[in-house]
């Protein structure tokens, strides 16, 4: 019982961004780290040790990247869902500046996604771009973050837009498996482009080692820099508060 | 019965009031005066529900507004300074139509009377295009008339009015303090209602 | 006051939007006109062989309605939040969810039910058949107040925001690409031969699911914006 009291006020403790943002110092580089060594580890084990493809040759080792980027966009998506409706519930400054800091990571792994599945795409199918069901719904999530962003960076003030873009993340995550469903639907009823990623043979175990890799480099790498943006985005909301100014970065 | 206790009303990076209380009771007309930007429509917007206050709470019958909703809002009448007034509507239809949507529909004859009470016989059926500033606000404040609520929050309720319509509203105020009824507002001028029933808050 | 009048506060809202269109008809036409000439775009950028048209109809009629619901959307919020009529339904001892149901089904009758009257008869031009055309209609009708309603909620996100109209467009378009996916579908279902059934169950279902949550969603960005 005493344990588990001391949990709960330290979970609040850190609720409050002017207790946060040293934890959150503390913690980046350790991520940081992380991430670098998963990286070396995954990028090691795709490109040189995976063997080569007996259909595809070289080129299907960006899947490496392409899959962790993917996985990372829809995670991060649930992620700043998650921040978003423990603001809307809560009420608490930080968990708006979480979803807001987890947002444009998010839209870059889906960025990196698309790009890199069309670098994948050109020697398989000929072509830079398919409309094949899983890049078309990684266009979506891209269009759902960016227009995230774009909501948060047209609202002047940050307690409003915070609160806004919370319930465009909810409705946003509930459409998600609606769009992906519809999409797929879409896709098989048209008999688009069927070359995706679960049809091609089977893979060897390195070349699966190297995707979970990626994948944890990629997760390291987004913590690292979300902790690092929402230590930004606290000193810029903030920066009238007391503490703030006794900072050794900030004081003259 | 209505309290409010350590109120904070911050508007960007400024705070404008902080740890502001008072109590408000049956048959009292609170004055909020200050100067331009003190917060006296923030203070009526957060007594409204509309806002929330960055610290305090506020209270209607003992149990905070926010829990209360509905129950509450069912006892409030809020005049903003902007109208709420339909320029492609006429007046009759304004003030029905306010009433429909406030809970409380009323008929033709009722919303007819409570416009020829504030002195816009003749006008009713006019849309609120033409009318002058003066008389859009008459339309708005009919609704004091039409609704039966027990607080009355207005904010600049006087703007635009002649001394005629002022007193007309002094009046509708004082028959509604008699009743047992509350009103809390802001206004540049002074209203002449019955001694011993106002009370003051200064926001600076 | 005990017992507020829901239904004479949403039938109240009904009424007046509707009453407030009518005096003011331009808004609805120009929706309307923009639905026309945006689908006659199409054809023009493309070429006019029939066979080629009767193949992208049931899309391009789609997408114009979806851009012309989008173009209605900022008069479902904003001349009320600007004369202060929003704030007073915020007020309101009804619900202020029951009051938004009351605006988004009047916005559907404004703008969707033409577009789902009209569609037809711009099908036409395009060569489809007659059953096809039942079939766009009837998926138009599920369709559009899904539209309505799922566009209110981007609406109210961006009440007295910079840059509202486009804004709007980039929030909303993303989340509306199942009912036109669905929508668009049962036409070419039909044409194919496959039949409508399961395309239109599925917009069915989605309207049950947005018509439920919908109103809660932009109740909760409503109260954002008037705070």
């Amino acid at each position: 019982m005493n344990g588990m009291d001391n949990r709960l006020i330290n979970w609040f403790h850190f609720s409050s961004p002017q207790t946060f943002y040293p934890l959150a110092g503390k913690l980046m580089p350790w991520f940081a780290v992380l991430a670098a060594l998963f990286g070396i580890a995954g990028l090691y084990l795709g490109f040189f040790v995976a063997p080569t493809d007996a259909q595809q040759g070289e080129g299907y080792r960006i899947i490496f990247v392409h899959v962790a980027a993917s996985w990372m966009s829809m995670f991060l998506y649930l992620v700043m869902a998650f921040w978003a409706a423990l603001c809307l519930g809560f009420n608490t400054r930080l968990s708006g500046m979480m979803a807001s800091a987890v947002a444009p990571t998010g839209a870059m792994f889906a960025f990196l996604s698309l790009w890199t599945g069309a670098l994948w795409g050109k020697p398989m199918w000929g072509t830079w771009w398919v409309w094949d069901a899983r890049l078309t719904s990684e266009l979506i999530l891209l269009f759902l973050y960016l227009g995230y962003i774009a909501l948060q960076s047209a609202i002047d003030d940050p307690r409003r837009a915070d609160k806004a873009g919370a319930v465009l993340a909810i409705v946003g995550v509930i459409n998600v498996p609606i769009i992906y469903f519809s999409v797929k639907w879409w896709n098989t009823l048209h008999q688009g482009a069927s070359v995706s990623l679960t049809k091609s043979p089977s893979m060897a175990q390195t070349m699966l080692w190297g995707m979970l890799l990626m994948a944890l480099c990629f997760w390291m790498y987004a913590i690292a820099v979300v902790l690092q943006r929402v230590r930004a985005i606290i000193l810029e909301r903030e920066r009238h508060a007391g503490w703030v100014e006794h900072l050794k970065e900030v004081a003259k | 019965m209505l309290e409010a206790s350590h109120l904070e009303c911050q508007r960007g990076e400024k705070t404008l009031f902080r740890d502001l209380s008072f109590q408000l009771d049956q048959g009292v007309c609170l004055m909020v005066q200050g100067a331009n930007g003190s917060g006296k429509t923030s203070l009526l917007r957060m007594v409204c529900g509309l806002s929330t206050p960055a610290q305090g709470e506020i209270r209607w019958r003992g149990a905070p507004i926010r829990a209360l909703a509905e129950d509450y809002r069912c006892e409030l009448l809020y005049c903003g300074h902007a109208g709420a007034v339909k320029e492609d509507l006429t007046a009759l239809e304004n003030a029905r139509i306010a009433a429909a949507l406030a809970g409380q529909p009323v008929d033709d004859d009722e919303a007819r009377e409570a416009l020829r009470h504030l002195g816009l016989k003749g006008r009713e059926d006019l849309p609120a295009r033409v009318l002058s500033a003066g008389q859009k606000r008459r339309v708005a404040l009919s609704r004091l008339l039409l609704e039966k609520r027990k607080l009355w929050v207005l904010d600049e309720p006087l703007t635009a009015l002649d001394k005629a319509a002022v007193a007309k509203l002094c009046g509708i105020i004082d028959a509604h303090l008699a009743q047992g009824g509350m009103a809390m507002l802001t206004s540049h001028q002074d209203l002449s209602l019955a001694a011993g029933r106002v009370e003051y808050l200064r926001l600076d | 006051m005990k017992n507020p009048h829901w239904f004479a506060a949403l039938a109240g809202v009904v009424r007046r939007d509707i009453l407030l269109a009518a005096r003011r008809k331009s808004d609805v036409l120009t929706t309307l006109f923009f639905f026309v000439i945006v689908v006659s775009l199409f054809p023009l950028g493309i070429g006019p062989e029939m066979d080629m048209l009767r193949q992208i109809a049931p899309g391009v009629l789609w997408v114009a309605a979806l851009l012309a619901t989008m173009l209605s959307l900022n008069r479902l919020f904003a001349t009320d939040y600007a004369d202060g009529t929003l704030e007073q339904m915020g007020l309101s001892a009804v619900p202020l969810g029951v009051l938004v149901v009351g605006k988004v089904f009047a916005h559907w009758l404004l703008s969707g039910l033409p577009l789902v009257l009209l569609a037809p008869v711009l099908g036409l031009q395009f060569d489809l058949a007659p059953r096809a055309l039942v079939v766009l209609m009837a998926a138009l009708a599920i369709g559009t107040p899904v539209l309505s309603l799922i566009g209110a909620i981007g609406a109210a996100l961006t009440l007295g925001v910079r840059g509202g109209g486009v804004l709007v467009s980039l929030l909303v378009l993303p989340l509306y690409i199942p009912v036109l996916i669905f929508g668009a579908g049962a036409v070419e279902a039909d044409i194919s031969g496959l039949g409508p059934a399961a395309h239109l169950s599925l917009l069915a279902a989605i309207l049950a699911a947005t018509a439920f949550f919908g109103p809660w969603a932009t109740t909760v960005a409503l109260r954002i914006a008037l705070e």
